[in-house]
């Protein structure tokens, strides 16, 4: 309890304070340009915090993150950009509802939902940091391999409209990951001799380029008028939301107990979180067939679960000094320069900083409302400027984002080519998503399976022979096998279409 | 009309003394921002040693040093975009053990000799560890180990294939006699995934530096066997050497070099190799080192080239012996 206390003190500081209200609005910035990432934030907040001592430089950190993962919500409903990789899993949504003038409740239900799980991450984290690690650090590569196999199957769920062009394009997302030094053999593949390829296609510009760049494209060929949102400002956002909260309090939980789980895995952050959730979601709603066109209840899930995950990432960054995901691996570098070497032992040596960390989750997704509000009411600038005044914008913070991430022309390249290639594939109806899905898991799926297979000496029994894989194996082949049998269900189940 | 024409020879002398003064000035390196490129991602180790020494020279040399990531390709990217920059001193870079090794896997051309070398800030050496769980104590149990059982009952890991860990595990069963191939490398994406992985029970041993492993060392979770360099580590001083434990002279190190591009003039190394020594000295690159659990090493230009040539070799010889060497 004095521990608590201390904590406290070192966080209701009138500096503390400042620093978290400064990287609150500049997390909110970060999250709502696309292209910008709250991995972004991170790294570009670290020189800032070399400054600092501990409290406000991870105060800092903890803030802009749980700010940009929201704030990724506001141009994917919107524009149809997601701000962050976060939001991409229900962009689609959140945009139909848009179109159909609910983007009112939808951004009050992406905020409240946010808030909501942002608290339950923090809570988690408060409570079962050490239990949770125990558990995620018994993940070998048998386990991640499976892991791996449920990502893409949230990507076959995601795009079930049409199953083969969803596959399709899974498959032009998993070519794309093949791209670079092969992570076991460690020849280069596909390179055509650049050295630049040899690292493979970066996913950041790949999903700028995939999502923002395609969308430019698809604005500046439209021929005819886009259909514009009606309300040129937003009025309550949060009437109604109270309603939808309490209809949807389950998904509430699940989306903040499964972004929690899913972020305390190495590797794997709030976008996978985001992914499953909807995943789920869809899988057990009463109203599957709404989902896809304006529906909310995804969002409740998927909008909690990214925010729960963040929480859930710095369990075994702070517990063993592994990263939940790329931003508690640039975390872990700033626990190390400030002294606070990630471990059991800072429990016990500087227990009143990892408490003061814990305070900053409460402290920065409380401050989520008020400032998420104001981001929300000033996002409305965004639907005053014509899209041909804001796609150029758009456009200029891509290349600039993306460039910043290697300080390269040859990002903004990879950026423009997929841009292209996303564009045409959605002009003839395949989904991005699952490229885009089939690119990030690619490598984990690749490089869990050889290891694994180098493991057990190509003996495919071995990824049923660990429990937890096998509970993991076992759940996956039972996904697979499910679709036939609700195929068989339902019939005449009507297609989502075009949105 | 005295008093014009004395103004006018004060402009004239003041333009003279601009119009002489003007090339020394601009010889007087560093008249503008430095770019230091580290070619490895924001945050990882590289990057962190990257960074205190651009905050640590900036005081020296009165002049910003910006920190540019040049990452992918598993670091020829960075490590060519340091030695293809223009050598006037205002770009420079870190170079790692990888430089040592890429070429001899055929990944680029570029090796020690492309570069200017100002000195070596940095050098961890590998180590041996098991989890806290594995029946083996020392190292020279685990060795038994592997030469009565039939290969492939072990496996090992600690980076990716070809990587500095797999160079120190070869270099270490062929110091003792043994095929490399008995025990299959598993490639990992780095050194916490694979020792988190052994944690995990996926592999039986990991050769990464013992600094790596600190935090599950600290935590009861990994027990180390063995450091791979010449003496014991200040942070594990109860861990043998490998010479002590096994009897093997093998030793392996990953370092990190303070360099620039090849041809960079005297003058301006003359004045990077102090800076950059006193910034090697100073209390805060001292604590950030020892903050990080990161060996310090120092050498001076000319003998951290001489000690990059002789890394070279023996990565060389011992990549072709492993069957590592394209």
């Amino acid at each position: 309890m004095d521990v608590i206390l201390q904590a406290m003190g070192l966080v209701f500081d009138p500096y503390v304070m400042m620093v978290i209200v400064l990287s609150g609005a500049f997390g909110l910035f970060m999250g709502a340009i696309p292209g910008l990432s709250a991995t972004m934030a991170t790294a570009l907040l670290v020189p800032v915090t070399f400054f600092m001592p501990p409290v406000p430089a991870l105060a800092a950190i903890v803030t802009a993150t749980a700010m940009a993962i929201f704030a990724g919500d506001l141009p994917g409903a919107l524009l149809r950009i997601p701000g962050t990789p976060a939001s991409a899993a229900y962009t689609e949504e959140a945009y139909a509802m848009t179109r159909k003038g609910k983007a009112e409740l939808v951004l009050g239900v992406g905020l409240s939902s946010a808030v909501i799980g942002g608290l339950f991450g923090a809570v988690v984290l408060s409570f079962t940091a050490p239990v949770l690690a125990e558990v995620a650090l018994k993940f070998s590569s048998f386990e991640y391999f499976w892991l791996a196999c449920l990502g893409l199957t949230s990507a076959a769920f995601i795009s079930t409209d049409e199953p083969v062009k969803g596959l399709i394009s899974l498959l032009v997302g998993l070519l794309i990951a093949t791209v670079g030094i092969d992570p076991t053999a460690g020849h280069p593949r596909f390179t055509f001799g650049s050295v630049e390829l040899m690292g493979g296609v970066n996913f950041i510009p790949a999903m700028i380029g995939m999502f923002a760049v395609a969308e430019v494209l698809r604005s500046v060929t439209a021929t005819s008028p886009l259909a514009r949102v009606e309300n040129g400002h937003f009025g309550n956002v949060f009437r109604g939301v109270g309603g939808v909260l309490k209809q949807y309090k389950l998904n509430l939980l699940r989306g903040s107990v499964i972004g929690t789980l899913v972020g305390a895995l190495p590797g794997a952050g709030s976008d996978i979180a985001a992914w499953i959730s909807y995943a789920v979601s869809k899988k057990f709603s009463r109203t599957p067939e709404k989902f896809g066109t304006g529906h909310v209840e995804g969002i409740v899930d998927a909008g909690s679960s990214n925010n729960a995950g963040l929480g859930g990432t710095w369990v075994p960054a702070l517990v063993f000094g592994i990263p939940g995901d790329s931003i508690t691996a640039i975390v872990i570098g700033v626990l190390y320069v400030k002294g606070m070497n990630p471990g059991p032992t800072v429990f016990l040596e500087q227990p009143e900083l990892i408490y003061a960390v814990f305070v900053t989750f409460f402290v920065a997704n409380l401050l989520l409302l008020p400032l998420g509000y104001a981001a929300i009411k000033s996002s409305t600038q965004l639907l005053r400027v014509p899209r041909d005044v804001l796609m150029p914008i758009i456009l200029m913070f891509c290349i600039v984002g993306t460039f910043a991430i290697n300080n390269t022309v040859f990002g903004v390249g990879v950026m423009m080519v997929l841009g292209l290639v996303a564009y045409v594939m959605e002009e003839n109806g395949f989904p991005i998503a699952p490229a885009i899905l089939g690119l990030v898991l690619g490598g984990l799926l690749e490089d869990s399976f050889m290891t694994s297979m180098i493991k057990a000496d190509g003996n495919l029994v071995a990824f049923f022979e660990r429990p937890i894989a096998a509970v993991l194996g076992v759940v996956t082949v039972a996904i697979w096998l499910s679709p036939i049998v609700l195929r068989m269900r339902r019939k005449g189940a009507s297609p989502a279409g075009d949105v | 009309m005295k008093r014009r024409s004395v103004l006018k020879f004060a402009t004239m002398a003041v333009a003279a003394f601009a119009a002489f003064g003007a090339p020394k000035a601009q010889a007087e390196w560093p008249e503008r921002p430095i770019t230091i490129i580290v070619p490895w991602g924001a945050g990882g180790g590289t990057d962190a040693v990257g960074r205190i020494l651009a905050s640590l020279l900036e005081k020296e040399l009165g002049t910003p040093v910006n920190v540019v990531n040049r990452t992918g390709g598993s670091g020829v990217v960075g490590h060519a975009a340091i030695a293809a920059a223009k050598p006037d001193g205002y770009t420079l870079g870190v170079a790692t053990v990888e430089i040592a090794m890429m070429h001899w896997a055929g990944l680029t051309d570029l090796t020690y000799a492309d570069y200017t070398v100002f000195g070596q800030v940095n050098l961890d050496p590998g180590g041996l560890m098991v989890s806290a769980d594995s029946p083996y104590e020392t190292a020279a149990d685990l060795l038994a180990a592997i030469k009565a059982e039939p290969a492939s009952t072990f496996k090992a890991s600690g980076t990716g294939q070809g990587g500095i860990w797999h160079l120190g595990y070869a270099g270490w069963m062929l110091s003792e006699g043994v095929d490399p191939a008995n025990v299959p490398w598993v490639p990992s994406q780095g050194s916490a995934p694979a020792i988190k992985d052994m944690v995990a029970g996926g592999v039986d041993f990991v050769t990464s530096s013992l600094a790596e492993g600190r935090a599950l060392i600290e935590a009861g979770k990994v027990r180390p066997l063995a450091n791979m360099g010449e003496e014991r580590l200040g942070l594990f001083p109860d861990v043998p050497t490998l010479k002590e434990a096994t009897g093997s002279d093998w030793t392996i190190g990953a370092w990190r070099m303070f360099v620039g591009p090849k041809g960079i003039p005297e003058d301006v190394v003359a004045k990077v190799v102090p800076a950059l020594e006193k910034a090697y000295n100073s209390p805060e690159y001292k604590e950030f080192m020892d903050g990080r659990g990161f060996g310090m090493t120092w050498r001076p230009a000319a003998e951290a080239y001489e000690f990059m040539q002789k890394a070279d070799e023996d990565s060389g010889r011992v990549m072709k012996e492993a069957g590592l060497a394209k």
